[in-house]
């Protein structure tokens, strides 16, 4: 255990220096990439809730991402465009204080989450599987429908939103700002790993004949991890909208929910910064071997499927052994 | 008359033209071992499905200390007062001895809803875990992984977990499947104990240990209850050495 | 809304809807057979597409452009079983869809360095161009009847394939009991490729005979795949007929609410907001589908009860 806590610990330090050392040599678009490898590893630590600690294989948490990613761009353009979102029955304005985008992110992704879960998770996993990449689907096509907000165009912001006591649009204020996210978010996903919850979730991935025959209810954890998970995600697409300034349907797209997935399995299935290590590791590689090689999706590919062959535990597992802790 | 802690009456349920359960009435009296015994195919494994939850009978009704619990799921049933030990173990392989033991501990506490304090601080929970694996002697193990233990410590944490609810009774199923010898002795000398503190429903295959430890014995074959009684009647009962036990019982 | 509209939608519905099935067909006879969730069948499509553009290009024929996406998708098939898929039976969902999803990006991008990222084209044979005149004298275009005819083939096939032949028999079999027809002495590793290269074939005629009225290019396959998933789902999976009805029932679920959901919405708003909140609605509309038929049947509609 004390060996990963120490990884975990160096990775965390690792994130918030290297940034900083950026900024300060005057390497703005070190600090642009770190914040973006922060939010994607914030969108997979959703996943990871779901995927790592409760089994369940979502292949449309691109839907989260989307969600929160889209209450940003559509809250701030009625902000920036001076119209009210609607009127009657009660006027909603538009708005460009990232609190309170978060907080409609976080209900948005949660309600949906609820509802995608209480219809998929009564069917065993190839059926969630395939459910849950429908519903991605679903609302990718919406979203490109839906031409109020730029279809398939897409929707620009033109300043990032705000945060009190932060100047978002310096690029090492904000990176600190999704630092502080994503280390709280880290913080109480390990309480959550360690916890009765958690406990009871692991057990439910593992063996859940057995927690139904000691009195829990398999389907209910399951729920409320989806939907913890789905938070979590809808946060981070809020944050990554905020970043491009910039909101499209393929937030939604089949490749983002595979993205996520990719990181977790790079990094280490179940472990707890695998979903963080594997994100870094995935924006370094796209921003190196994308210059490389306009084709670098092929050589992803052949890594992808080596890992799966034969380095199942990813990044963390080869460097630390091959037990997660479960303690 | 006293009430029986668990009951099944005339519980009948088929697979389209498989009737594997047929009008099936068994109890299960306070401080009793009742065994179930019976041939492969009998429909055993249908009729634990039924008391424990998890397949509902086509008739009949399952009763538990008095209450009908046919329309029950699994887990409420636990909740309940009924304990199960599967026979292939049912147990985190990637988790510890103890964590294994909390996560009864935790299902018989009822509230899983906590998510931020760490449940081996549980004080609560890790006494009643530790109390079930004393029992059954693994308190030492506590911190194994439960994927390195070997065969018959596996089947010791199977019952342990099963303590930790403190059930009013227990189903289980075939225990004493793998142990050698000497595993199947000590298994026995403990359900023997065991049956006071709540009485079991016991499947078995191991005839010895059901000899030895049966109040009562139930013949199940073809999904039909072909006799019931104690372990003289049914050893000398003709139908059950025809269907089952041979001239060798 | 006259009726030979409404009888030429309700066409084109059951030739989405059929071809389909030609996929949905392949993932669930292999899923049902081999227990392998496989995203790489929409790569299998657009590679039976981009043979047959390529051959029916160089050669002129269209025939021959079919064949070689017959071909060209059922060797790909093959080879990808021997390779990758061989390796994933053993292991989890999860490992399948990665190392799938893996092969989906080998290949797409493959394709792109191949061909290039702009789209390819696949002409209609003249001899099935242009309209046909249908009983009622409803005009519809010969290509797309030819299409729903050479499906129901298809589909005719497959039934008799599974029910009359050997083949048929140990697919039947091994959708059952894996380990008893291996250890009935049926060449398990043999029949897997087998019905992988089957599944595979299907996928690149659909890709093939689709590719002549949409385009060819790098990605098309996979829109269609998560439509396949849909089928399997509402149908249930492992079983062709539900993939068959499944995909007749989404077809023409997204075709005619295409058409009737924007008129359904202009009885309560202005004709401008009507198309596009029925559009909206209109793609959407499949997915509703799914999740009725999910409320009512978790397992799909011939699906195994859990």
């Amino acid at each position: 255990m004390t060996r990963e806590t120490l990884f975990n610990s160096a990775a965390l330090a690792a994130l918030a220096l290297v940034p900083l050392w950026a900024h300060f040599s005057g390497e703005p678009f070190t600090v642009t990439l770190a914040t973006r490898a922060v939010i994607l590893a914030l969108a997979a630590v959703g996943l990871h809730i779901a995927l790592g600690l409760g089994g369940l294989v979502s292949l449309g948490h691109a839907v989260f991402f989307g969600i929160g990613g889209y209450a940003m761009g559509i809250l701030a353009h009625h902000a920036q465009t001076y119209t009210p979102l609607m009127e009657w029955p009660f006027v909603i304005e538009g708005t460009k204080s990232m609190p309170v985008i978060w907080l409609v992110a976080v209900v948005l992704s949660s309600v949906v989450a609820y509802f995608i879960g209480l219809l998929s998770l009564r069917t065993s996993g190839v059926y969630f599987i395939m459910i849950t990449l429908a519903f991605g689907q679903m609302f990718f096509f919406f979203a490109i429908s839906w031409s109020a907000y730029g279809g398939e165009d897409g929707l620009s912001i033109y300043v990032r939103n705000g945060f009190p006591g932060v100047n978002t649009l310096v690029p090492i204020q904000f990176y600190a700002l999704c630092f502080v996210i994503l280390a709280a978010v880290m913080f109480f996903a390990a309480r959550l790993q360690r916890s009765p919850f958690g406990l009871a979730l692991n057990a439910a991935r593992q063996v859940p004949d057995r927690v139904e025959t000691v009195g829990l209810n398999p389907m209910r954890l399951r729920l409320v991890a989806f939907v913890l998970s789905g938070a979590i995600t809808g946060l981070a697409g809020a944050l990554f909208a905020d970043l491009n300034r910039f909101v499209s349907p393929t937030m939604f797209s089949w490749q983002m929910s595979g993205e996520l997935i990719i990181f977790i399995i790079l990094g280490g299935l179940g472990r707890l910064y695998g979903p963080v290590v594997g994100a870094v590791v995935f924006v370094a590689l796209e921003h190196i071997l994308g210059d490389l090689s306009d084709y670098w999706h092929i050589y992803l590919g052949v890594l992808l499927l080596g890992v799966v062959l034969f380095a199942r535990g990813g990044i963390i597992g080869m460097l630390l052994g091959r037990e997660v802790a479960h303690d | 008359m006293t009430e029986a802690i668990l009951a099944t009456q005339g519980i009948s349920k088929s697979f389209g033209a498989l009737k594997a359960s047929d009008d099936v009435s068994i109890d299960l009296m306070a401080g009793e071992i009742h065994a179930i015994i019976g041939p492969n195919g009998a429909g055993k494994s249908t009729l634990i499905k039924q008391i424990c939850g998890g397949l509902k009978p086509d008739t009949g009704t399952v009763k538990l200390l008095g209450e009908d619990v046919t329309d029950l799921p699994t887990e409420l049933r636990a909740r309940a007062g009924l304990g199960r030990t599967f026979q292939i173990s049912a147990l985190a392989m990637e988790d510890t001895v103890l964590q294994n033991a909390v996560l009864g501990a935790l299902g018989g506490q009822g509230n899983p809803w906590r998510f931020f304090k760490p449940v081996l601080k549980d004080q609560d929970l890790l006494d009643t875990a530790m109390e079930a694996l004393e029992r059954v002697g693994l308190q030492d193990h506590a911190k194994t992984r439960t994927a390195e233990l070997s065969h018959g410590q596996r089947r010791q944490l199977e019952v342990a977990v099963a303590l930790t609810l403190k059930p009013k009774a227990f189903v289980m199923d075939e225990p004493m499947a793998g142990l050698g010898t000497e595993g199947s002795k000590r298994l026995t000398e403990f359900l023997g104990d065991l049956r006071h503190q709540a009485p079991i429903l016991l499947v078995e295959h191991d005839m010895d240990a059901v000899f030895a430890l049966a109040d009562r014995i139930s013949v199940l074959v073809y999904g039909k209850v072909i006799a019931t009684g104690t372990v003289e009647e049914i050893r000398a009962n003709k139908d059950v050495r025809d269907a089952y036990l041979g001239d060798e019982a | 809304m006259s009726l030979i509209l409404l009888i030429e939608q309700i066409l084109n519905g059951l030739q989405f809807g059929i071809m389909l099935f030609l996929m949905a067909a392949g993932l669930t006879l292999i899923f049902g057979v081999m227990g392998l969730i496989n995203l790489a069948h929409g790569s299998l499509y657009m590679i039976g597409a981009f043979c047959a553009a390529a051959v029916a290009g160089a050669t002129g024929s269209f025939l021959l452009g079919l064949i070689a996406a017959l071909a060209g998708a059922a060797i790909a098939g093959a080879l990808v079983e021997l390779v990758v898929i061989r390796r994933l039976y053993t292991k989890d969902h999860l490992d399948q869809v990665l190392a799938t999803f893996a092969l989906i990006l080998i290949f797409s991008e493959g394709t792109r360095w191949l061909f290039g990222s702009f789209p390819l084209f696949l002409d209609i044979p003249d001899a099935l161009s242009g309209p046909v005149t249908l009983p009622g004298g409803i005009e519809y275009p010969l290509y797309r009847l030819t299409l729903i005819i050479v499906g129901l083939l298809v589909a005719a096939g497959l039934f008799l394939l599974i029910s009359r032949t050997r083949l048929g028999i140990q697919i039947r079999a091994g959708e059952n009991d894996r380990e008893m027809i291996a250890a009935l002495g049926v060449d398990i590793a043999k029949l897997y490729t087998i019905v992988f290269a089957l599944g595979a074939a299907l996928a690149g005629l659909a890709g093939a005979l689709v590719g002549a009225i949409q385009s060819v290019q790098v990605g098309m396959g996979e829109p269609v795949l998560i439509l396949a998933f849909v089928v399997i789902v509402i149908g249930g999976i492992g079983s062709i007929k539900g993939a068959l009805i499944g995909a007749i029932l989404v077809g023409l679920t997204d075709t005619l609410g295409g058409i009737f959901l924007p008129e359904l919405m202009k009885l309560f708003f202005s004709p401008a907001t009507a198309t596009s909140i029925g559009s909206s609605i209109a793609s959407m509309s499949i997915y509703i589908l799914m999740a009725a038929v999910l409320v009512l049947r978790p397992t799909g509609l011939f699906g195994a009860r859990a």
